[in-house]
This record gives C-alpha cells, structure tokens and sequence, in this order.
C-alpha cells in the first residue's frame, strides 16, 4: 500500500539557514581529501573524484535555494552566496571567447586551512558549479531553468588566487541569442 | 551538592555559546550536503553498508584526533574531575563549538553516559533508502568521541543506539569507558 506521508526532512528544508563551525567543515572535507586519495592513482583522478562529489552537492544547493527562494528566477549569485558565505571576488568574461566565464576567488573556502598541493581543492567547488547555472545571470537574466550545460575547472592564476573557468555549452549560448 | 552540579552545566553552557560565537563559521547546508557526499561515495566503493560504516567510524576518529586539539586551544577548560563531567564538557562545549548544536547528557555514570541530539546537522535532509536501512549514518560522530577522548587519556567505545534516520525520536549515542589511558613517558636519550 503505498504511504503518504510527510517526510521528516520537509521542517528542514523550510527551516532558517543554520551554521556549523568552519573547522568541522574544515576537517570532513579533509578527511574526504585524504580518504579520495587512497582510492585514486593519478592527480587527475583525483580531481575527477572531487568533482563527482561536487556534482551531487551543487545539483542539491541549487534545489534548495529555489525552494526558499519561491521565486521561478534562480538567482545564483545568491546561490554562492548561501553555499560560501560571501559573494564571489569577481567575475570576469574571458577575452576573445563568448562561451567563456571566470569566477575568481581569492581564498577558497575550501583551501584554506590546506597547503599547497599538486591539485586545487576546488576541483570540488568546480564539480559543484558544473550542474548548476553558472553565473547564467549575466548572459541574459533570463533564468529560467537551471538548463546550462558548462564544463566548469578549477586552475590557479599567477597571484595565488583560484579561477573557476566555466565554458558553456554552445546550445546555451544558441538558446540566449534566440531569447536576446 | 546538586546546585554546584547545576552551576557548572550552566557556566559550560555559557562558555560552548562563546567559543561558538567566536568561531568562523560556515553554511550548515554546505556542510551537510558535503557529508551527504561522503556517504555516498563510501557506499558507492564498497558497495556493502557494513563496510561504510566501519570507514565511516574510522573517519571520524581521524577528524576526533585533532579536533579535541582545537577545542583545547580554543575553550578555556579546567580539568575535569569526573568521567560525567567529561560527558558534560563534550556535549555543552564540543558539540556546540563545533556544529552549533544543543545536545543532553543522560544516564552519566563513572564510566558510561549518553549523548542525546535532538538536531543533529549531519543528517540533515537525509532519508535512508530501504536497502541502506542499517547505515549508521551518523557513525562519523562516534568515530569523533572516540579519536577525541583517546587524545585525552581515555579508551572509549562508542555506539549508535537510535538515530532520527532510523524513526527514532532522538539520535543516541552511548560512550562507554574501557580505561583510562596512562601517559608514558619515553626518554628519546636511550
């Protein structure tokens, strides 16, 4: 027979945003580093691992901004926002490329507390983004939906600082010059 | 005697607000949904929810090890006498400082007691699915009890006894004493 039922996570998701302390967060993302790294051979599985992980976060903050939000917009600066605590350092539009964004920070939330090591950490951060709509905002402000395929990495600049390179699909940017 | 018992509840309270306060602090969301991923991740590797919770004990023992450090450094903490005053220590000031949570001591004996959460951040928005019904989800925090409590000279196990997840009311955990650890000293000269 099938149930109805309220489940126990619904007082959660309307509930007012909470906060943990940094280092807890701090050391399970570590402990996650640390025990990735026993499962993998090469930096780059590494960083495919960590994205994986992103993956399945971002796809999740992204539903429940739009579920407090109760607004059809999906707004994603707020989105950064509510995941990281603080606005982005900026975002910058590569030169010479349509399909190409750059968020820049200059400490990640997720590196502090790490030294440097032969991969960016944010690789999380990126894996994070790559469902979501990256910054979608500045291309149209038309957000619909949450529909923008993007590859989105993560390097380190010259100045220490983490750039988030997000490349969209080319049927996104067909699609914001058909809604222009 | 009852009412100096009280009293210190009432002064860890206060100082598990402050330390908290002081703190920097992230999103609970971002910290939940990481775990979240976490878990995932150990079931999808090992493919057998003993085996997950099993790691997931020994993650958290790893996090417990250098997080009694950071409570050290940062709570200012006088000895405690007792083994229940220890209980009340990692609940009223542990718990707090590091999730933001209010958790309860009960049944504190010399050598057991047990935590209640009635809010526990990492297991929030989560449902277990029926083939993972035995997932110790929260398992991680016995791993944190007992990493953390080695540190300070005490060998305790720890044991999921109910948990939100499970359609209990509260999360339990139960912190058993096995013993007190005696710290050696090893002259490096020799």
């Amino acid at each position: 027979m099938l149930k109805l039922r309220r489940p126990p996570c619904f007082s959660q998701l309307c509930a007012a945003q909470r906060v943990v302390s940094q280092s807890a967060f701090a050391f399970l993302f570590s402990e996650m580093i640390q025990y990735s790294q026993t499962r993998v051979n090469t930096a780059d599985e590494l960083i495919a691992k960590l994205e994986d992980a992103g993956v399945g976060v971002g796809r999740r903050a992204l539903e429940l901004a739009c579920w407090r939000e109760r607004s059809s917009k999906r707004e994603t600066r707020a989105l950064w926002k509510s995941l990281f605590g603080a606005h982005a350092d900026s975002l910058q539009k590569v030169q010479d490329s349509d399909d190409e964004f750059m968020i820049v920070e200059k400490e990640p939330l997720v590196n502090a507390f790490i030294s440097s090591a032969p991969v960016n950490c944010a690789a999380f951060v990126a894996g994070g983004r790559t469902p979501s709509p990256p910054e979608s905002g500045r291309l149209g402000r038309r957000l619909a939906a949450a529909q923008f395929p993007a590859e989105v990495s993560a390097h380190d600049n010259e100045e220490g600082a983490t750039v988030l390179l997000i490349k969209f699909a080319p049927e996104v940017l067909e699609r914001e010059k058909r809604q222009a | 005697m009852a009412s100096e018992a009280e009293r210190k509840k009432v002064a860890l309270r206060r100082l598990g607000d402050a330390t908290f306060s002081k703190v920097d602090k992230v999103s609970a969301e971002l910290f939940s949904l990481t775990y979240g991923a976490v878990v995932t991740q150990l079931l999808k590797d090992y493919e057998d929810v003993a085996a997950a919770n099993v790691q997931l004990e020994k993650m958290g023992y790893n996090m417990g090890v250098r997080m009694v450090d950071e409570l050290l450094a940062k709570a200012s903490l006088a000895q405690c006498a007792s083994f229940s005053e220890t209980a009340e220590v990692v609940a009223k000031v542990g718990f707090k400082m590091f999730l933001g949570v209010n958790v309860e001591v009960a049944a504190a004996t010399s050598s057991e007691f047990r935590l209640l959460l009635s809010e526990n951040p990492l297991a929030e928005f989560v449902e277990l699915p029926e083939e993972c019904s035995k997932l110790e989800y929260s398992g991680l925090l016995c791993g944190v009890l007992r990493g953390a409590l080695e540190m300070v000279q005490m060998r305790v196990e720890c044991s999921l006894l109910r948990d939100t997840l499970w359609g209990d009311e509260v999360t339990e955990i139960r912190v058993l004493l096995k013993e007190r650890l005696v710290e050696e000293f090893v002259d490096d000269d020799e």
